[in-house]
């Protein structure tokens, strides 16, 4: 088996302890490659424990530009004897391992289509540190020094990075100088020429910025003018709130005073926090949670008030495995369902799809206008791989002639100048009503359930309330992010739809299969409700692949249901294992029904 | 919750208060609740409450959850704006409309089963975290609307209408807002308006949480011998530590009682509530000695009504989370946003 050869298009990962000081590290070591111009993409895989449990770290290089995961590994860092077996297996043919070679391993442990690298890195460290936390943080700055040598990483962007990190604490910098300086002679000197993959500098990166979701969506809540934020922690979204605290900190205090021009509370639970979003919008004040699944559960109540009361929110919700606890710290697209139609009794809401950390950003400002201008529930669906992981996209921008649509407030002028107030009447045939703040006047604001806000139970008001939401679920079509469809360069018999993160390897997989002479028109859903254009795409193939991640098909479902498309048309792709969707997987995935498809044509 | 809206005619000779408001103007709609319920008994007194402080209607938001005791919000202040939430989350909502306007008055109006049963989580954190408000428990013991049912604040060995035995124990709101830090704790009895409507004038005019458990018998199934929320069984057992009175620089209301030793307190809207001691050594400004006093007089089976805690120095949710003094609903959006200007150090920062 010959030993893979590559430039700027590889797989590295990383197999560690957590709680090891590994996670730094390997940022670094991405970083560094990006520094040089080369499009990284990374992904953590970590368990849900703080100490001692096995993580992973995966770094796609792709001078391509691929942002999504590969599948494969073609190099190994192999720094965790619990996974060692499963972690030799999972090399692709012809590539190598990294791994402390301090203690001995015995030979069947080992396979002979890969290239074996060898560095006595426990040796190492505790030759040159005595006190043993040292030993362990060193010993991750020294493999990261010998993975530069052995890959072409250059020293001096590694050192910068250094100063970078320990910029005000100074006295750090010279030993992690001299520790990556450590790794790198070592390599240099015992292990020259025996690794095949290289990072070259190149000019692929641009001004492109390295991001987590979570951190996009806390900037992108401040940008959408949130004041107040409940919420309760819970993996993956804890760090959307800490994000919005920090954002706020730095851009939401009142430079004379030192006073916040925000509010962000803690709940003792998610209901608790939605019913806080749920007060604070109806008193007009832009707010919203950050949840992950069991929260949306907790919270399904409270959805239906706000659905049936009319009650603007903004719910993100950071997907992971369910259901119940499920797998709290892996990703999935399983909540769609419980979202569309949170709550008992009929309801419908808008799900908004970001594809990346990007477009999270601009869903989350965006996501107040639509939660005041539709005075409903919002939610923001991303899930753990856009939240917790780094993601290379476009530099964040904001148009200042943008201004903010704060819906249908009736002031107290309003009133006074005799416009017609009732809060459940349709005015403007949009079937979006008007609202008055608490406060607002006297005697003309405060007014059930009738088209003037009496309180009935009468079937025929009922219904007419009911029918007009439904109208008003309509006017959310025109007002929502509408799907991108983009035409194969010849003409496709196929389509294939897929929303959210799925979209990096999409991309990848794409080009993979017209490579291949399979041509796909695609359409990438970015929000709920559907318009038109979506039925219009379906109805344009025989057959639709429908990609997404989660067990039961549910987007297929939500088509279905909404669309009144026959499901035989759809063919679901579907990945759920928890991990993060491959461009191999899909490329496999298409690549063989469409041959099944051939074949049965043949026959 | 009613369709019956109350007739405008009204008496010429009608009291105004400096507002021009008569205590017409703080009414709502006819109440729906059985005849004699208790609970009618204290949205009078709210609105009593209201009239006398000189409050503007619509400057006070009514909060509720469900049950008997949350449809009343609908009863009073029929210019306020109300909002009628699902089953024990009223104070998570009241703490976001708090949150998003610190001007408005904010009462919270709940019942046992909404705040003890199903919502005691959200009633003790909402206190906890120091929400400005009234938060006032209209406390029968059973859940009416779902037609007798024991709640939390059953007694043990109390006796439903139906015959069965409450077996277990009952919990205490009064004391349990003390435990978690309400700056303001009262409780009364809904058969005594002399001592609620200065007790909730206190209460809105207390700049922090102030939370008043009101006892109020449900005539239809709670109000038989064998319960401890019956009109004759409060009445026997009620010990009223004070009386209380508010003195508006205006005039007072007028007090039937006696008073032994006074105090007055200054309040912080510049009313004074006078404090008529009717146990010789009750300090409501102590709130161990509450606590302990709460205890030992309910193991004498006796009920302690009046100002229960009051810490005059008394602070909110806005202070701790050192809130801008302006509403955070009327921030204008080039105060909110960081515009084009606010992206280039962060791309920077990401790069």
């Amino acid at each position: 088996m010959p030993a893979i050869k590559s430039i700027n298009d590889f797989v590295v990962k990383f197999a560690n302890v957590n709680g090891s000081g590994s996670a730094s590290a390997n940022e670094m070591f991405a970083r560094s490659i990006l520094r040089m111009g080369v499009p990284v993409a990374s992904r953590n895989i970590f368990p849900s424990n703080i100490q001692g449990l096995p993580t992973w770290y995966e770094v796609r290089i792709s001078g391509k530009g691929w942002v999504g995961r590969r599948g494969g590994v073609d190099l190994m860092v192999a720094m965790n004897p619990q996974t060692w077996d499963k972690d030799i297996a999972s090399i692709d043919p012809g590539g190598y391992l990294f791994y402390d070679s301090s203690r001995p391993i015995p030979l069947s442990k080992f396979r002979d289509d890969i290239t074996v690298v060898r560095m006595p890195l426990t040796e190492i460290c505790n030759a040159a540190y005595k006190d043993p936390r040292q030993r362990q943080l060193f010993k991750n700055i020294i493999y990261i020094g010998a993975l530069a040598q052995l890959l072409g990483i250059e020293m001096a962007v590694l050192e910068q990075l250094i100063g970078e990190q320990y910029k005000g604490k100074d006295a750090l910098i010279a030993p992690n100088h001299q520790a990556l300086r450590m790794g790198h002679d070592y390599a240099r000197d015992n292990l020259a020429g025996i690794c095949g993959l290289k990072i070259e500098r190149a000019d692929e990166v641009g001004d492109r910025i390295f991001v987590s979701g979570n951190d996009a969506a806390g900037l992108g809540c401040v940008y959408g003018g949130a004041t107040v934020a409940a919420w309760y922690p819970i993996t993956p979204s804890t760090s959307v709130a800490e994000a919005f605290a920090k954002h706020c900190r730095k851009y939401r205090v009142d430079a004379a005073t030192g006073k916040n021009k925000f509010a962000i509370v803690q709940s003792e639970d998610e209901i608790s926090a939605i019913g806080t979003v749920i007060g604070a919008s109806w008193n007009g004040a832009r707010a919203f949670t950050a949840t992950s699944g069991p929260g949306i559960s907790l919270m399904q109540e409270f959805l239906g008030l706000a659905y049936f009361a009319e009650i603007p929110a903004v719910i993100i919700d950071v997907q992971r495995g369910g259901p119940s606890t499920g797998m709290p710290t892996r990703t999935q697209q399983s909540d769609l369902l419980v979202c569309a139609y949170a709550s008992h009794g009929d309801t419908k809401h808008v799900l908004l799809l970001p594809e990346d950390p990007r477009e999270l950003f601009e869903f989350c400002a965006l996501s107040f206008d639509l939660a005041e201008r539709l005075q409903t529930p919002i939610f923001v669906l991303e899930d753990l791989d856009i939240g917790m992981n780094d993601w290379l996209c476009e530099p964040f921008v904001w148009d200042d002639k943008r201004s903010y649509d704060r819906g249908k407030i009736m002031t107290a002028e309003d009133l006074e100048a005799g416009k017609t107030f009732g809060r459940y009447l349709d005015v403007d045939g949009d079937a979006i009503p008007w609202r008055t703040l608490p406060g607002t006047h006297p005697t003309k604001g405060a007014r059930g359930r009738d088209r003037f806000a009496k309180y009935s139970e009468e079937g025929a008001v009922y219904q007419d309330n009911m029918q007009r939401l439904l109208r008003k679920f309509e006017t959310a079509k025109a007002l929502v992010p509408a799907p991108v469809v983009e035409r194969a360069k010849e003409k496709a018999k196929c389509g294939v739809i897929y929303f959210g993160s799925t979209t990096a390897a999409m991309r990848e997989a794409l080009a993979a299969l017209a490579a291949d002479g399979i041509h796909l028109d695609t359409m990438r859903l970015r929000a709920f409700p559907f318009n038109d254009a979506v039925t219009d795409f379906i109805n344009a193939y025989d057959q639709v692949f429908l990609v997404e991640q989660n067990r039961d098909a549910q987007m297929r479902s939500l088509l279905v249901n909404e669309c009144g498309i026959d499901p035989a048309r759809f063919i679901s792709i579907l990945h759920y294992d928890g991990q993060v969707i491959t461009a191999r997987f899909i490329i496999n995935a298409i690549a063989e029904r469409i041959a099944l498809k051939k074949k049965e044509a043949a026959e | 919750m009613t369709y019956i809206a109350k007739p405008k005619l009204r008496h010429p000779g009608i009291a105004v208060n400096k507002l021009g408001f008569t205590h017409r103007d703080y009414e709502g709609s006819i109440s729906t609740l059985c005849a004699g319920c208790g609970h009618d008994s204290i949205s009078f007194a709210i609105i009593q409450a209201c009239f006398e402080l000189n409050i503007e209607p619509h400057r006070v938001a009514k909060l509720s959850g469900i049950g008997c005791s949350s449809k009343t919000p609908d009863y009073l202040l029929g210019q306020s704006h109300g909002f009628n939430s699902v089953h024990g989350r009223m104070p998570s909502v009241l703490t976001g409309a708090n949150l998003a306007n610190r001007d408005l008055l904010y009462m919270g109006v709940s019942g046992d089963g909404d705040s003890a049963s199903i919502g005691l989580g959200q009633f003790v954190h909402c206190v906890r975290r120091g929400v400005n408000m009234v938060y006032i428990t209209e406390n029968n013991g059973v859940y009416g609307l779902t037609k007798g049912q024991f709640s939390a604040t059953a007694d043990k060995g109390s006796k439903s209408k139906a015959g069965g035995s409450n077996m277990d124990s009952p919990l205490d709101l009064v004391s349990m807002a003390l435990m978690v830090g309400a700056t303001f704790v009262g409780r009364s009895f809904s058969g005594d308006k002399a001592q609620m409507v200065p007790l909730i004038m206190a209460a809105m005019s207390h700049p922090g949480p102030a939370f008043i458990d009101i006892v109020s018998p449900c005539v239809a199934f709670n109000n038989h011998a064998g319960s401890t929320k019956a009109y004759d069984f409060v009445r026997a057992h009620n010990e009223a530590v004070n009386r209380l009175d508010i003195i508006e620089p205006r005039e007072a209301i007028t007090v039937e009682y006696a008073p032994g030793t006074s105090e007055e307190v200054a309040l912080h809207d510049g009313s004074t509530l006078r404090l008529a001691k009717l146990a010789a050594d009750y300090d409501p400004f102590d709130r161990i000695g509450a606590m302990n006093y709460l205890q030992s007089r309910a193991a004498a089976g006796e009920l302690v009504t009046g100002l229960i805690y009051m810490d005059s120095g008394a602070s909110d949710m806005h202070a701790n989370l050192n809130t801008v003094p302006a509403p955070l609903n009327r921030l204008s959006e080039k105060e909110l946003c960081p515009g084009a200007k606010g992206l280039d150090a962060f791309n920077a920062a990401h790069r």
